[in-house]
């Protein structure tokens, strides 16, 4: 032992020494940029072909774009302009065919004083769907929704007030009907009375009713005809009513499909089939086509109202699958808990088995509202005048003859933030379900 | 449960039963529901046939055997504007087919590759496939149609600018010219000895198959591992390029005469072309002999008819009803029965090899020879294939993510290298999610396919259901057929994938 | 006022099940609406403008009708038809009357039971291609490839041309005027083959005009005119008579600017006396009022007025008159006398 070692006094740390960071290359950024980016050399060449690719993409586009025209009256002017600014050869987008234009690419040839109607419709259709969409809602609401496809008809197409009215009371006819029929007669005479009765109402008196009540008491807006519907507005309209109107139609499908009932069963799959089986424009132009043979002679329709008619029935095919899944994916305990309880078969679908079997259907009814909305530009082979229609008879006028990009650029954004939003919602949708099944 | 003792005596059945007794209600509903569809079909067709004959129209489709009067420019069968209506269909019907599974292939890999690529490590590739999907699912595909169309026409160059002075040129050493009118390719012509090599092509293909199964076997059995991926590949080209270089050995080396009516014997083509007001030459099509007369001609710049003959008698038999004055001899042929009359030129071309490729030249307005793949086919084909691809790549993810983590660890435990993780223990796995909603994206493929019409492409949309009906005004049974057609091929297309689905199916017992 | 118009799209759902086929007339009164079909858009011809409001040459055609029906030339409701849906829109009763560039056929006019009521475009299918290409000829074109549109007749005339003179070519079909256009000016087709007049309208929209020349041969013959559905003869005469009431008032000096002057009193000129009403009863023999051919022509001028305002050599069509002169200036639009 020695001095010197007896005089040492021992370290012993008190205090701990504070965090220290990680070394620079593993931590923030650049740790993230070497574990997604760089992690080995397979990585680190696909990083760099992704690189080029990005950059090649927007250094082809982005000056276009960016160097875009705003203000001409016609394509020439544009051209003009672009030579005399911009040095030569370069290219530049002429954004100014939207300023022109940009009304009739979403109201079509809709009165430009009136566009407030439409635009109100789509509130009215938002706030509509809310109690179908978000469970939040107060239940009541469901009456303004039961209300607003009236009121959304009456708002588009303008007219009397008593016209979408007196449709609208053919519902309740039917319902009171079943109600008064449904304890004396039984479920089944009562149902098929209460099909009956409006059908015969809507056919044979409706239509005077509602003129009789204009005369009475005039309540009316400025009428626009469906030949003024056009652009994103025409797409709305078809898709929303094709969704709409397809869903009971669908629901009857699928339960039809379901059914034991051996020539239920077998209509409603022939029906499916035979409409998912053929390409929608082919049913397109059946109803430009044909549709006119199969009604009685004179009957004329208009080719739009055609077109949703279609549009309708080749929805309710695709939403009958739909709601097929939900029904199949219902624990068969839902089922026999109704039949246990006594309850008849119309009954049990609607107090326990469609609450359900919809609600998870949701989804994918708005994942076909998606396709359907995406499929409506298919119009344009008829000849309504949907974006894409309309972005042809702009460029046969002759100030934008040969414009193309910008229509198509600005249609694409369109399309793709409606689509894309609603697809986000059904995610949304589809995780919060999930997450109630665990 | 129902047994006959069970149900009431015949003689207590009163009707009101019939809505009131669950039994016989079903029945009731039954009947009314029939009745209501056979009336709702027959006041259809009532209809439609007072809307008919107040139109002084007929139900008839004898307009399939009238004169179509129009051209078709992509046939993959013989057809001209003299043919008839329905064989127009036809093309149109083979043409949708064609696209049809072009696009499906296309759309798989294309969809698979984004669908695993979404999931990469990656940050930036993950990103850049999920703009892929998201843009393409949801734009419609119309739309995509367009816009690629519109792509390509713009960013490719015209075949003028191939000219001297021109700033495009041909790709991969002159033989393949990307064009706004569509890429040319060289077009395979089939010579002497093809059927041959054609036999050993398949019986590689029969020897792979049994080599992997044995591979196989021998793995299971002694748990070696024979190296498939070589073997496969090995057997696929060896025997067919022996057996190619083989024949061209014996076969392609052969020079053989051009015959001609009306020479004398020894003149050269060039001469016996000035001494003729017309060429016309007799030519079995697709065959290497006619491949090289054809060489022969356009290197001394003679200008010809091609007149197509089925095979070597036929072509005699044209030469002798003096259809044709020039022949290009077909290999079987023996010189000995060449009719009187035709001479041999002192030209000679070489019977060729089994397969020779014609590459595509620069022509008067176009590109001649070779495969044209048309831009409507092209645009319409990558645009179907991009678009079903991005929901293909949606269903591939959603298949592997599906798959728990556990599996994969479980097979990296076991010492499996990654590429037969996946490939034997995860894939199998996904695909029984992947394939259902596959289905119907092929199924959404085809139908989609009738967007032809928009970049031109004469599917059988646009001929049948286009054209045909606007020249003779048959809209009824134009769209029944066609109707028919989508409906059948759908059913088809379902019933095939759901069969391989059953096979793959989880067999739970 | 009694307008069904009321009912919306849906007054139409079974509900106004009236004869449509019989007397298109009164069904036009009643409606207070003329129901024409229209191209979907062609340049001169018919396209909508950034108010929505039609305008063409065909287009007038329509608003002299409804002029001369209802007294209204903008009483029109514009019905966008393509090359495919056009008969079909006619036949079953949803228009009046086609005025949409369409040929004048036999088998159009007989098979498919429609009638023609005359010719207000004499037109001829031809080629545009690019000067660069130094074709002189439409002989020249053998192995071209050539843009056209389908479902029309055009694609029958080029297909019995080529056979005819036994050279090749290949057809690149496309939808619409815009897009053969693109795919001409694109390179994509060596030539672009449609009416002359089209040709013409296309071309003045170039950049570079000057780069493109129509070659002379006119291939085919392509009488353009509005049609009705065949079998109600008083609707016939009466779209037939107002077209020919605008070539009649343009032979007689009868303009937009004098129509009303010359219709206020009987003038020198019996025949324009008769034509505007102010002498004898032609508008009753028809089925309408006595001022009928006036307010045709004061809707949008006579034949020579439509034509100079929407497709004439100050437009940027700059179409000549060419065989649509008066047939005093050796053309071949004519009208039968009105007495």
């Amino acid at each position: 032992m020695s001095d010197t070692h007896s005089q040492t006094v021992p370290f012993v740390r008190e205090t701990m020494i504070p965090q220290a960071e990680p070394p620079v290359g593993n931590r923030g950024v650049i740790l993230w940029m070497r574990e997604n980016l760089f992690s080995g050399w397979f990585n680190i060449i696909t990083t760099l072909i992704s690189l080029y690719v990005i950059w090649w993409a927007l250094s082809h586009t982005m000056p276009w774009v960016f160097r875009g025209i705003w203000n001409a009256s016609s394509l020439t002017e544009c051209r003009a302009i672009r030579d005399a600014t911009l040095p030569e050869g370069t290219s530049a987008a002429c954004w100014a065919v939207l300023t022109d234009r940009w009304q009739q690419l979403l109201f079509g040839f809709y009165p430009r004083e009136l566009y407030w109607r439409p635009v109100l419709s789509l509130v009215i259709f938002l706030v509509a769907i809310a109690p179908v969409l978000f469970p939040r809602v107060p239940r009541g609401a469901l009456l303004f929704t039961a209300v607003s496809p009236f009121v959304m008809f009456w708002l588009l197409w303008g007219g009397t007030a008593w016209f979408p009215i007196s449709i609208g009371l053919g519902f309740v006819l039917g319902w009171a009907a079943w109600r008064a029929l449904a304890p004396m007669a039984g479920t089944l005479v009562a149902s098929i009375v209460a099909v009956a009765l409006p059908i015969v109402y809507w056919l044979y008196t409706a239509g005077p009713l509602a003129r009789e009540l204009e005369q009475v008491i005039p309540f009316r807006m400025e009428y626009v005809s469906s030949q003024d519907f056009g652009g994103f507005m025409l797409s709305f309209i078809i898709g929303i009513a094709g969704i709409i109107l397809s869903l009971p139609l669908g629901i009857l499908l699928a339960l039809g499909r379901q059914s034991d009932l051996f020539i239920i069963n077998k209509i409603s799959v022939g029906f499916i089939e035979i409409i998912r089986g053929v390409p929608l424009i082919v049913w397109l132009f059946t109803a430009s086509l044909l549709l006119n043979y199969f009604l009685p002679p004179g009957t004329n329709f208009d080719l739009m109202l055609r077109v949703i008619i279609m549009v309708t029935l080749f929805a309710a095919a695709y939403i009958a699958e739909v709601v097929r899944g939900g029904l199949a994916a219902l624990p068969k305990g839902q089922y026999e808990g109704a039949d246990s309880l006594g309850l008849s078969y119309w009954q049990s679908m609607r107090l326990i088995i469609l609450p359900q079997a919809l609600k998870i259907s949701i989804p994918g009814i708005v994942n076909t509202f998606i396709g359907l909305f995406k499929d409506t530009t298919l119009v344009v082979f008829i000849g309504l005048l949907d974006p894409i229609g309309l972005s042809n008879a702009i460029r046969a006028s002759t100030e934008w003859n040969g414009i193309y990009w910008e229509l198509f650029v600005f249609i694409g954004l369109l399309f793709f933030i409606c689509c894309f939003s609603m697809s986000r919602y059904s995610l949304y949708l589809e995780k919060k379900l999930q997450r109630g099944h665990n | 449960m129902t047994t006959t003792s069970d149900a009431p005596p015949k003689a207590g059945f009163r009707p009101s039963q019939l809505i009131y007794d669950t039994r016989y209600r079903s029945l009731t509903i039954q009947v009314i529901a029939f009745i209501a569809l056979m009336l709702g079909l027959s006041w259809l067709v009532s209809n439609t046939i007072t809307n008919l004959s107040a139109l002084g129209k007929d139900f008839d489709f004898g307009f399939l055997g009238q004169r179509a009067g129009y051209d078709i420019n992509q046939r993959l069968i013989e057809y001209d504007s003299t043919s008839t209506h329905g064989r127009a269909a036809l093309v149109g019907i083979l043409n949708t087919l064609l696209i049809a599974v072009l696009g499906c292939v296309l759309a798989t890999i294309v969809g698979v590759l984004a669908g695993v690529l979404r999931l990469s490590k990656n940050w930036l590739v993950a990103k850049l496939m999920a703009i892929y999907v998201e843009g393409f699912r949801n734009i419609p595909v119309l739309l995509w149609i367009l816009l690629i169309f519109a792509l390509m026409t713009e960013a490719t160059p015209q075949p003028r600018d191939f000219r001297e002075g021109g700033d495009a040129s041909m790709i991969l050493g002159d033989t393949i010219a990307i064009t706004n009118r569509g890429v040319f390719i060289p077009a395979p012509f089939w010579g002497a000895g093809a059927g041959i090599l054609l036999a050993v092509f398949l019986v590689s293909l029969v020897a792979i198959f049994f080599w992997r199964r044995y591979a196989h076997r021998t793995q299971e059995q002694t748990g070696r591992i024979l190296p498939i991926g070589w073997g496969t590949l090995g057997l696929l080209i060896v025997p067919t390029a022996v057996a190619f270089l083989a024949l061209g050995m014996t076969s392609g080396r052969v020079t053989q005469p051009v015959l001609a009516t009306g020479a004398t014997e020894g003149m050269t083509l060039a001469d016996y072309a000035a001494s003729q007001q017309t060429i016309n030459a007799c030519a079995v099509p697709f065959s290497t002999e006619s491949l090289n007369l054809r060489r022969l001609m356009r290197s001394q710049e003679i200008r010809f008819n091609y007149v197509a003959v089925e095979d070597a008698a036929g072509a005699l038999t044209a030469l002798e009803a003096g259809n044709c004055n020039i022949l290009s001899l077909p290999a079987s042929v023996d010189i000995a029965t060449v009719p009187a009359g035709a001479v041999a030129l002192s030209d000679t071309i070489r019977r060729g090899m089994p397969v020779e490729f014609e590459r595509p030249v620069l022509g008067g307005f176009n590109f001649e020879g070779g495969l044209q793949l048309r831009n409507s086919l092209i645009a319409l084909w990558l645009a179907l294939s991009l678009y079903t691809g991005a929901f293909i790549a949606e269903n591939v993810r959603g298949g592997i993510l599906s798959v728990s983590k556990g599996q994969t660890e479980a097979a990296f435990a076991l010492g499996i290298k990654p590429s037969r993780t996946m490939r034997l223990v995860i894939l199998p796995q996904a695909l029984r999610v992947i394939i259902p909603p596959m289905i119907s994206q092929y199924l959404n493929l085809t139908k989609n396919s009738s967007l032809a019409i928009a970049v031109g492409y004469m599917d059988v949309r646009s001929t049948l259901g286009g054209i045909t009906i606007n020249q003779t005004g048959k809209e009824l049974e134009g769209m029944l057929l066609l109707g028919l057609f989508y409906l059948v091929t759908s059913l088809i297309i379902s019933s095939a994938m759901n069969l391989y689905n059953s096979r793959v199916k989880l067999k739970e017992r | 006022m009694k307008k069904s118009v009321l009912f919306g799209a849906l007054t139409t759902a079974g509900l106004a099940a009236g004869a449509a086929q019989a007397a298109t007339l009164d069904d036009v009164k009643e409606r207070g609406e003329l129901n024409c079909g229209v191209v979907t858009g062609l340049a001169g011809f018919g396209a909508p403008d950034a108010n929505g409001v039609w305008e063409g040459f065909d287009v007038a055609v329509c608003r002299a009708v409804a002029a001369a029906v209802l007294g209204d030339p903008m009483a029109v409701n514009f019905v966008p038809t393509t090359g495919q849906t056009r008969f079909t829109a006619l036949a079953s009763g949803e228009i009046d009357m086609l005025a949409r560039n369409t040929t004048w056929t036999f088998s159009r006019d007989t098979d498919l039971k429609f009638d023609f009521v005359g010719v207000n475009y004499y037109d001829g299918q031809g080629f545009i291609v690019p000067t660069a290409l130094g074709v002189s000829s439409a002989k020249d074109l053998d192995g071209a490839t050539i843009c056209i549109q389908t479902g029309t007749t055009t694609e029958l005339n080029l297909a019995d041309f080529f056979r005819n003179n036994n050279i090749s070519y290949e057809p690149v079909p496309v939808e619409t005027n815009a897009e053969g256009q693109q795919q001409y000016l694109a390179g994509a087709c060596d030539a672009y083959t449609t009416d002359a007049s089209g040709l013409a309208a296309t071309r003045a929209t170039f950049e570079n005009p000057g780069d493109h020349v129509i070659l002379p041969e006119i291939i085919s013959k392509e009488p353009l005119g509005p049609l009705v559905r065949h079998g109600d003869n008083e609707w016939a005469d009466i779209v037939r008579w107002t077209l020919n009431a605008l070539i009649a008032a343009e032979e007689y000096g009868v303009t937009s600017a004098n129509v009303n002057e010359l219709a206020s009193a009987p003038g020198t000129n019996p025949e324009v006396n008769r034509l505007l009403g102010t002498e004898g009863e032609l508008g009753g023999m028809i089925g309408l009022e006595n001022d009928w051919a006036k307010n045709a022509i004061a809707a949008g001028g006579n034949y020579g007025e439509i034509f100079e305002k929407n497709i004439g050599e100050n437009t940027p069509i700059g179409l000549a008159r060419g065989l649509n002169a008066q047939w005093t200036n050796g053309g071949l639009i004519y009208a039968p006398p009105f007495r």
